[in-house]
């Protein structure tokens, strides 16, 4: 990802003012300078490697190979994936945390169906056009201008107020013909077929974290906190991050794509400097990762995961947040998932009103919209 | 073009150019390039002298020293602005090395022999992000690899590990003895900041360029050969306190007595008696022929040159290859050409950006590529593998699932995309990318790819799907 200055400018006020908003350039109220960042990790991230129940006596016959003895200790009980390490940092000063065992309300194993679930806020999938962040935003304090990392507004944002987005764009598309005869030469090739889909459902998507050593994620991270810090400046954003889907050769995958993560969230925290304070970000997915490893060093869709809450204000608290269910057969979804003891949507939205000082009340009546 | 021929070009090679015609003896012709290898090419004579860059990056390091001191705000303007040019040369000269790092290997007649500096630069991997390492780092495989690239692993050891670019990269110039001389002294009259032992490159010499991790060594182990190398430091560059006590050229790698932890030394149960500055190069002589350094060697050269899980017979081959001739590089690629599981495995090594790209030149030429050294490094960038900067000491990856993702493929379709724009030509006209392809894959060509380059709607497009084709992707 490679942006100048200028362009980024030129587009950032194009957006902005494409989407009618005028931001009063002093005198914030209560609740008008906070900020809050929605990290989306399309794909099923399994919660289990990100946030590590060393101390369930289960969890080792699972998936001995998928668990980091040097993972980081978060509280006797959890661990944090050792690819996190500024996260970790984080963590230790009391500026992060984890809910954990969350799930949204579908119960089923579509990534499209979850996402559309998590990102609408309703029970049911595709029940929605607009989105549960899309619905809070006339009720924040100050009309925050809202911007989507991606080529197009994402569900999530969808709402009454208009949102801007960005896509950085780094080469010359291929044409589409060329892409579908590529996906032809691909098509029967058991490695590089499943890849080439998932680079194509992904295509438009800020995604590729892990890319280039998980600089990019950090790329991505001074990306969004520089379009927040710049004059007039959006408060909401949101970046859909990708290649989560570790079905194969998880540990050297999700490692990358946490390394990606971490710089993200690094270059977040760097770069709002002092309106980290006022800064919350939520990073979710759709829905979590069998709890035992599959016959190719991966796992297979699940039911809960965890959900990472950071921020430089956030109220004291523990460090993981869960009501465990443990990971014995007899407690296991289905017998084969984390089971969900917390509501994920309900969750956030609770931490989003409490952040931008709103009535809770209100904030899940727009949720359930 | 057989079978064996396209193993050679793709899986010991660096990709058939179009013109590369191998003879009948597939295996004399390879052997015969390691022969052939020239150390010291004149694309790398030719690019700016190192010990010029680092002597500038030292002055100016100095100078910087002596305004903060001085305390004139005027003269420490002055100096960061001589510091800026300097570091300004310094980039370009790093990309110019490494453009002139891929035009090698896109021209050499000796593939192989190339393909093995690139592993071996990246078994002793340094990271080029930062100064003086930035400064270092081509000069690192131009002399330290390519001038040991077919002697005795030993050499080659003691050539990296005592280079520069690895000395300030693993922190060896923070290390010294805390009781010898100097470091007595100064520690005696300070009560804050002890100078001391820097464990770093003992722990990744055993951790990474012999042994290997969990080969049975121990802290006492690192501790020891720590200690065994403090005295190794680099003139211009030692740090803190230390760094008035050292003498030489800056850049050079000197050993300071006065900063050598005197004493004896046990490493692995052996005891080596204090000589000074040999007592460290014994030290890895006997690593270099520890069976676990044959052992991590073959894995890693089996693992690049026949599959991600290699098959045990072939490290066995080559271990045995390695101990047999007492650490001789030649005898073990020797051993590897004869290797059957080298002809026999399947075409799925998934090749890194690095090997993509010298591949892709080879096919389409060197004027296929940006032309500005920047251009190109950023290019590497995109596909995640930028030259000299794996970011730490164990190197890139060297296995499919480190490369192989979605947003990889991506990338390389696009740039395939867009180095094919303009249907590129070669001397003596068009391009067919039909007659393209079976020339650079040889037998490795599938009917299903021969097919769809055939259907392209353009000889540009046609080219565009040879480069992004499963074939291309792989050796």
């Amino acid at each position: 990802m490679d942006v100048n200055l200028t362009r980024r400018q030129i587009l950032l006020a194009s957006a902005i003012a494409g989407a009618g908003i005028s931001f009063p350039r002093v005198a914030f109220a209560a609740g008008q300078q906070k900020r809050f960042v929605f990290v989306l990790q399309r794909g099923a991230a399994d919660g289990l490697s990100l946030v590590q129940p060393h101390g369930d006596p289960a969890l080792r016959a699972l998936r001995e190979r998928l668990v980091d003895e040097d993972a980081r200790p978060l509280d006797g009980f959890f661990a944090l994936h050792p690819a996190l390490e500024q996260t970790a940092a984080m963590f230790a000063s009391g500026e992060a945390r984890a809910w954990h065992a969350v799930a949204t309300g579908y119960r089923a194993r579509s990534h499209f169906d979850a996402q559309n679930v998590l990102e609408s806020g309703h029970a049911e999938p595709y029940a929605s056009d607009t989105g549960w962040l899309g619905r809070l935003l006339p009720l924040l304090p100050g009309t925050p201008g809202a911007l989507a990392l991606s080529a197009a507004v994402p569900l999530t944002l969808r709402g009454s107020l208009p949102v801007g987005t960005y896509a950085p764009s780094r080469l010359p598309d291929p044409s589409e013909d060329l892409l579908a005869r590529v996906a032809m030469l691909y098509g029967e090739d058991a490695q590089l077929g499943p890849l080439w889909e998932e680079a194509m459902r992904t295509r438009m998507v800020a995604s590729d974290i892990g890319e280039n050593a998980g600089r990019n994620g950090q790329q991505v991270g001074e990306l969004a906190s520089s379009l927040m810090m710049a004059d007039r400046g959006p408060r909401v954003m949101m970046v859909e991050t990708g290649g989560w889907d570790t079905h194969q050769a998880q540990p050297a995958r999700l490692a990358t794509q946490l390394r990606g993560l971490d710089g993200l969230l690094g270059a977040l925290r760097t770069g709002l400097g002092d309106a980290w304070r006022d800064t919350l970000v939520l990073v979710a997915t759709e829905f979590g990762r069998t709890a035992a490893i599959n016959g190719s060093l991966g796992t297979d869709h699940g039911t809960a995961s965890a959900a990472l809450l950071l921020g430089g204000g956030l109220p004291p608290g523990d460090k993981v947040i869960a009501d465990w269910p443990g990971l014995g057969a007899a407690q296991l979804h289905q017998n084969r998932d984390l089971r969900p003891t917390g509501d994920l949507l309900a969750l956030a939205t609770g931490a989003v009103a409490d952040h931008f000082g709103i009535n809770r009340d209100r904030a899940l009546a727009a949720l359930r919209g | 073009m057989t079978d064996t021929a396209s193993i050679a070009n793709d899986r010991f090679g660096l990709g058939a150019r179009p013109e590369t015609r191998v003879p009948g003896d597939v295996r004399g012709w390879l052997a015969e390039q390691l022969r052939a290898f020239e150390p010291n090419p004149t694309d790398i004579s030719d690019l700016a002298s190192t010990a010029d860059l680092i002597t500038d990056l030292a002055e100016s390091r100095g100078m910087m020293q002596a305004a903060r001191r001085s305390g004139s705000s005027q003269s420490q303007d002055e100096v960061r602005q001589a510091r800026l040019e300097v570091t300004r040369r310094d980039r370009r000269n790093a990309f110019a090395a490494g453009a002139a790092r891929l035009r090698i290997a896109a021209q050499s007649e000796t593939p192989l022999a190339e393909r093995l500096v690139h592993f071996w630069s990246n078994h002793f991997a340094v990271s080029a992000e930062r100064l003086p390492v930035r400064s270092l780092a081509a000069d690192y495989e131009f002399r330290a690899i390519r001038g040991n690239l077919t002697g005795n692993f030993a050499d080659m050891l003691r050539a990296a590990i005592g280079h520069p670019a690895m000395l300030t990269f693993l922190d060896q110039t923070r290390s010294a003895g805390p009781n010898s001389a100097l470091i007595s002294r100064i520690n005696a009259r300070r009560n804050n900041t002890q100078l001391g032992l820097n464990e770093n490159l003992a722990r990744e010499v055993l951790e990474l360029h012999t042994l290997g991790v969990r080969s049975g060594y121990t802290q006492d182990d690192v501790e020891e050969l720590a200690r065994a190398l403090t005295g190794w430091t680099v003139a211009g560059f030692a740090r803190g306190g230390m760094r008035r006590f050292v003498d030489g050229e800056p850049g050079e790698t000197v050993f300071i007595p006065e900063l050598h932890e005197p004493g004896a030394r046990t490493v692995l149960g052996k005891r080596y008696p204090e000589v000074g500055e040999a007592q460290a190069l014994a030290i890895l002589g006997d690593l270099a022929l520890h069976p676990a350094t044959a052992r991590h060697l073959a894995t890693k050269l089996a693992r690049h040159f026949i599959a991600d899980v290699p098959p045990q017979s072939a490290i066995v081959r080559l271990e045995r290859a390695y101990l047999d001739s007492g650490g001789e590089l030649g005898a073990v690629y020797d051993a590897l050409i004869d290797a059957p599981e080298v002809w026999s495995a399947p075409r799925d090594k998934f090749r890194t950006p690095w090997d993509w790209i010298v591949a892709t030149v080879r096919t389409l030429g060197p004027n296929a590529i940006p032309r500005n050294p920047q251009a190109l490094h950023r290019l590497f960038e995109m596909l995640g593998q930028p030259v000299w900067q794996p970011g730490n000491p164990s190197g890139w990856g060297d296995v499919a699932s480190d490369w192989a993702s979605p947003g990889a493929l991506l990338s390389r379709v696009e740039i395939a995309n867009r180095l094919t724009m303009s249907a590129p030509r070669n001397a003596r006209g068009h391009f067919d990318p039909r007659s393209l392809a079976q020339s650079v894959l040889g037998e490795a060509l599938q009917p299903a790819t021969a097919e769809a380059i055939a259907r392209a709607e353009a000889p540009g497009m046609g080219v565009a799907l040879l480069l992004s084709s499963p074939e291309f992707m792989r050796r």
